[in-house]
């Protein structure tokens, strides 16, 4: 076990490597740092000083190393566009973002489970049907279209739910949430639901397609011909058996709602890392770009990391070491 | 007189499929008495499987039951709804299936699904139910059942897992138990034990058996009565002793027929007598086979020690020019490794192959002399063939990558004769391989071997897969060829009584190993090493049935 | 399939088969036939897509030339005639600009990069997942490797990256000529790993098979050995993703020109028309929002039915 979780965690910091690879390359060779940071009419005499003080003129590995050092310490730089420190700029707008994903995710896991278990069990019922139109045409959709026509139904038409922003938010030490206040709960709603139903359809015909297949084994075969009870079978052999893979794919998938709320966000005009993000590429704003790169990789490490853990807690075929029998 | 326990009457079964009706099961009756074992023996697509899924209510949608009865002990069950049917299963009616690797829930341990499905049926607590699992498996041969219960399923072995699931077939006492083909997917040397297993337990447990199989000998030497079944129906009925001597229907007649034994029969090869072995037209010297195991592709890059398995251990032999040379073995035996290195497509770790005094594996040289020179015939007859690709072009592969026919008609004219030399209208070759039957595709393979006019063969498990009826055909075709072109042929297979008719020699491969070779009587009628000896008596004697 | 046997003596009569025969009574048309959602969502995308190809011909104005528009004809609703008495089937934006035009051209865009997009993952994919499939090790684990990082990442964000580097890299004054292009290999770039992981997989597959084998034991040329051997058994899946790839492809290209970061304003696609249509939704201009947003949806759908239903036709299980 412990063998396992060291080898997964060298993977995790090689693949944060070559990120930080990319990210460094980006930074520092995309446009032109000395450019944005100095005034137009700058002497060859202010370039140089600038580029020595930057540490722009070190070698190539010193530079990474530095690079990778300061990102260890949360220094990445200043946003070209904003003027401020980047981390601050991303720990500011974080929890906003994450809090979004958190309730979309929740949303999206509940609602896909239920709903993938229903229509894998009752399969010819017409509600299963219209489930899957629904479903067929909830992927057809881009995500701002479906924000979109959410504001215009319940913002425009009927004045239920704010359209845009967070509402008021509450500071808890660094942490400014909108979740203790009314305004900031109706704010969070259409976005949330936006956000979440293209993660919602996807976990739902995932857990669908897995459970039947699963259906179709010989050991759910054997254990009917045995006379287990319907009840034994579908939810304690089909359903576990259908969990393990679903743990994977739905672990990483919610590991990309925190770089699908880029849409959600910009749609709704939430103050979250997302539209920071897509402001920054507007912008040609590399040092915000650069960040937002490590920062999301490293999100998704730590999730692999997680759903590795758990796919070997709960397959019992990965902790013994399967020998082949003969 | 008794009732019987089981008794079928002008059973149907039925899949619509696109505009037409497929009748898997036309008309089929027969009976089985308490504590009978009857044995439903046919070909593929019999309907021997599907007519055991009816009497246990397993049928895959769209199939149904579209006409006749079914009764369990006079009481007629396959009128019942869903609800009552799943009562009788596992209680009254039990049921093996194949493959036991895919039986069991491999994310439960053997203890959890014993102790559930005994508790669904029987009226005991979690302590009382365990225990009888444990004698259970103790009963099927378990040893230390006590701790093993607590196993998950991917910790047996292929025999011991079918025990288990023979044990939970019959943990809560049912009357019929119906195995369908339940050896088929375990070794030769683990199969006679598993059927004298599923012979006890039910014969302790008070249960009649029907067994489904295409294995002529299991059924003899296990079973009461039998039941010939061919294309749905039933061809003939009666006790297994009659119907292997005494055959009256000519269906039945060609299936027993065609089940090889090892006895030494007519027209089977003549035994080689000892060559000279530096002049043999194929030699293998101490051909060795080492694979990495554990780790995966970036482990390799890692330092440190890499676990080695040796697959090919010194096997070394000789064949004569026009003689087969049978490899015989179980799975596992490393014969397939040896055949792929032989043939070129996996390089030895050490050793040589000659083939007419070259060393194929001598870099570029050996690749040519190699190419020309041996070709392979395949045991899957439906994955050998490009199911894209139309048969003459298959056929033509061989001939136009080695440059032997340049221009289409020649191409053509070649095709053709080789069709016919395998026995198929040389019209099929604008054909694809999907249009034709199992047979017919491995002698389309043959043809293909061919093409490339090659002088020596590898023939892998070439008829394993094929029905019993047509091996006999294949195997003829092969030896007529090898006549009329002179061919050396290596035969690998596990099949004793197929090597027994077609080899001149054999060698017998163990773990790796080549612990006994030498002419074909010899080995067969005086066998020096214990392993052969074993393999020898596992296989059934239909001659003993008495 | 039932299996006829035959005693070997008896030579098979054969009829020709045709591979158009082969394919007529094949089960997927059979299937296509019997699924009238399928034959409906078919058509509706051959007419989109025609309407798209023949923009130029067909559509009744030319919206992007200046000199032909008329402020004075913007804000027409639907169905109606302008101040200037032109006659705009869908209405106008408020440019003047003609509704009914200016969907045609988007769509033209939209396609456009959607098809190249899609034609660009679909042979770095198949290309990349042939090679893993077939060579195995090292270069397999490693191209795998790329593969399950990026496809864990969304293609938004991949694009999104791709795009922002290249507008870097490549000077201001080049950038409006190069977008379609810089999108289309960000897109491209987005969606490759699919393809490759599951080409990747059939690959492993077919190699194990012995056709396989005939052909690597006559020493056939390994690349040969791919193209014509395990490609033209591969291809089942990757149409099916290729179809799916295309939705996907279009609504990638959608949103990125909704979030401004797509095709350059002087080229919009529909994504770029329902960005502008956002702005009137408050004001009740409905229409300038509506239509653009109804294609985009029906041209996404009509392909994912496609798709959907080609892969249930393919699926061997289901047969």
């Amino acid at each position: 076990m412990l063998a396992f979780i060291a080898r997964r965690l060298l993977q995790s910091v090689i693949v944060m490597l070559v990120v930080a690879f990319i990210a460094f390359l980006v930074f520092r060779y995309v446009g032109d740092p000395l450019a944005a940071l100095l005034s137009q009419d700058a002497k060859q005499a202010d370039y140089d000083a600038a580029r020595e003080r930057l540490g722009l003129d070190q070698p190539f590995y010193v530079q990474f190393f530095y690079f990778v050092a300061n990102a260890l310490q949360g220094q990445f730089g200043i946003s070209y566009r904003l003027q401020q420190p980047v981390s601050q700029l991303i720990l500011e707008r974080l929890p906003a973002t994450i809090e979004l994903a958190f309730a979309s995710s929740i949303i999206a896991l509940v609602g896909g489970v239920l709903l993938g278990i229903y229509t894998a069990l009752r399969q010819r019922a017409v509600s299963t049907g219209i489930i899957m139109t629904m479903s067929l045409i909830g992927v057809s959709l881009p995500t701002f279209l479906i924000g979109i026509g959410l504001i215009y139904v319940f913002a425009v038409e009927l004045k239920w739910l704010p359209s845009f922003g967070r509402g008021e938010v509450v500071q808890i030490g660094w942490w400014r949430t909108g979740l203790l206040t009314q305004s900031g709960l109706r704010s969070l709603i259409l976005p949330a639901i936006t956000l979440s139903l293209f993660q919602l359809t996807l976990i739902m015909r995932l857990v669908r397609a897995e459970m039947l297949e699963v259906m179709r084994t010989d050991y759910i075969r054997f254990a009917r011909a045995r006379g287990l009870s319907k009840r034994a079978i579908n939810f304690g052999h089909a359903l576990k058996n259908t969990m393990v893979p679903v743990i994977t794919i739905t672990g990483l998938q919610l590991g990309s709602v925190i770089a699908f709320a880029i849409i959600t966000e910009t749609v709704f005009q939430w103050p979250g890392v997302g539209s920071l993000f897509v402001n920054s590429v507007a912008a040609v704003d590399v040092p915000v770009m650069a960040a937002y790169l490590v920062f999301v990789a490293l999100v998704f490490v730590v999730i692999n990391l997680i759903v590795d853990i758990l796919y070997f807690i709960v397959d019992p075929r990965l902790r013994v070491g399967a020998k082949t029998g003969r | 007189m008794t009732e019987p326990v089981l008794s079928i009457k002008d059973l149907v079964v039925e899949f619509p499929f696109r505009d037409d009706v497929f009748r898997a099961v036309d008309g089929v009756s027969f009976d089985i008495m308490p504590g009978e074992v009857v044995g439903v023996v046919g070909e593929s697509g019999a309907g021997k499987s599907m007519t055991g899924s009816a009497v246990i209510g397993l049928i895959e949608r769209p199939g149904h039951i579209a006409g006749g009865e079914i009764r369990l002990k006079g009481m007629r069950i396959d009128n019942l709804s869903e609800e009552q049917k799943a009562k009788l299963r596992g209680k009254r009616i039990g049921m093996v299936f194949q493959d036991p690797l895919t039986s069991l829930n491999p994310l439960y341990t053997v203890g959890k699904q014993l102790v559930e499905t005994i508790r669904t049926h029987l009226p005991l607590n979690e302590a009382e139910a365990r225990q009888k699992a444990i004698d259970l498996l103790t009963e099927a041969g378990i040893p230390k059942a006590a701790e093993r219960i607590d196993s998950y399923p991917h910790q047996f072995s292929g025999g011991m897992r079918q025990r288990v699931v023979i044990a939970l077939a019959i943990a809560a006492g049912p009357e019929l138990i119906i195995a369908d083909e339940p050896t088929s997917a375990l070794d030769v040397s683990v199969q006679a034990q598993i059927i004298k297993v599923l012979k006890k337990l039910c014969a302790s447990h008070g249960a009649a058996v029907m067994l489904i199989t295409h294995d002529m000998g299991v059924i003899a030497q296990t079973a009461d009565r039998m039941v010939v079944m061919h294309h749905g129906k039933v061809v003939e009925t009666g006790t297994v002793g009659d119907i292997i001597r005494r055959p009256r229907e000519p269906y039945t007649v060609k299936l027993i027929e065609s089940i090889p034994t090892i006895v030494r029969q007519e027209g089977a090869a003549v035994p080689s007598v000892a060559a000279n072995d530096d002049k043999a037209y194929v030699q293998v010297k101490a051909l060795v086979r080492d694979f990495e195991i554990g780790g995966g592709s970036f482990a390799k890059l890692l330092p440190g020690k890499v676990e080695m398995f040796r697959a090919v251990n010194e096997v070394s032999f000789t064949i004569n020019k026009g003689e087969t040379f049978g490899l015989v073995g179980e799975s596992g035996s490393g014969k397939s490794t040896c055949a792929k290195m032989i043939v070129g497509l996996v390089r030895p770790s050490s050793g040589h192959i000659l083939v007419d005094g070259h060393d194929i594996w001598a870099g570029g040289k050996g690749h040519q002399e190699r190419r020309k020179r041996v070709q392979m015939i395949f045991q899957d007859p439906y994955a050998s063939l490009n199911p894209r690709w139309r048969v003459k072009d298959i056929i033509a592969e061989p001939m136009r990558t080695l440059d032997i026919a340049r221009n289409r008609t020649e191409v053509d004219q070649r095709v053709a004769e080789l069709l016919t030399k395998v026995r198929l209208d040389p019209s099929v070759m604008r054909k694809f391989p999907h249009e034709f039957s199992g047979g017919q595709r491995q002698r389309i393979a043959i043809a293909r071997a061919l093409s490339s006019q090659p002088e020596f063969i590898v023939c892998d498990e070439p008829t394993s897969a094929l029905d019993v009826s047509v091996q006999a055909q294949v195997l003829e075709l092969m030896q007529a060829l090898q006549e009329e072109f002179g061919l050396t042929y290596l035969l690998i297979s596990h099949n004793l009584a197929v090597v027994r008719q077609m080899s001149n020699a054999v060698g017998v491969l163990h773990n790796g190993v080549l612990v006994e070779k030498g002419p074909t009587d010899q080995i067969f009628d005086n066998p020096q090493a214990d392993y052969t000896r074993m393999l020898l008596d596992a296989v059934p004697d239909i001659s003993k049935v008495a | 399939m039932t299996d006829v046997p035959q005693s070997p003596d008896t030579p098979v009569l054969a009829a020709k088969s045709s591979r158009w025969k082969n394919f007529v009574q094949s089960d997927i048309v059979w299937s296509y036939r019997h699924s009238p959602i399928t034959i409906v969502a078919s058509v509706v995308a051959a007419l989109l897509i025609l309407m798209a190809i023949f923009a130029p011909w067909l559509a009744p104005y030319n919206p992007f030339n200046p000199a032909t528009l008329n402020l004075m004809d913007g804000f027409t609703p639907p169905n109606s005639t302008s101040m200037s008495g032109k006659y705009f089937t869908l209405g106008t934006d408020s440019q003047g600009r003609d509704m009914l035009s200016t969907i045609m051209y988007g769509s033209r865009v939209s396609l456009f990069v959607g098809v190249m997009a899609t034609l660009f993952a679909m042979v770095m994919g198949v290309g990349l997942g042939l090679v893993s499939g077939y060579v195995g090790g090292v270069v397999d684990a490693i191209i795998m490797r790329v593969a399950d990082v990026q496809l864990s990442f969304p293609a938004i964000l991949i694009a999104l990256l791709i795009f922002g580097v290249a507008r870097g890299i490549i000077p201001p004054n080049q950038q409006e000529g190069t977008a379609v292009w810089v999108l289309i290999v960000a897109i491209g770039l987005a969606n490759w790993a699919q393809f490759a992981r599951t080409v990747r997989g059939a690959t492993m597959v077919e190699r194990q098979k012995d056709y396989v084998a005939a052909a690597r034991i006559l020493g056939v040329n390994p690349i040969i050995i791919l193209l014509r051997h395990v490609l033209p058994n591969v291809m089942g899946p990757v149409l099916v993703i290729g179809t799916i790839g295309l939705a996907l492809a279009i609504i990638e290209e959608a949103t990125l020109s909704y979030l401004g970061v797509g095709v350059p304003p002087t080229q919009p696609s529909l994504g770029t028309l329902i960005r502008i249509g956002q702005q009137f939704l408050f004001s009740g201009e409905w229409w300038i929002l509506l239509f653009p947003a109804a294609t985009l949806i029906l041209l996404a759908l009509s392909v994912n039915l496609l798709g959907d239903w080609l892969r249930d036709a393919l699926n061997p299980k289901l047969r």
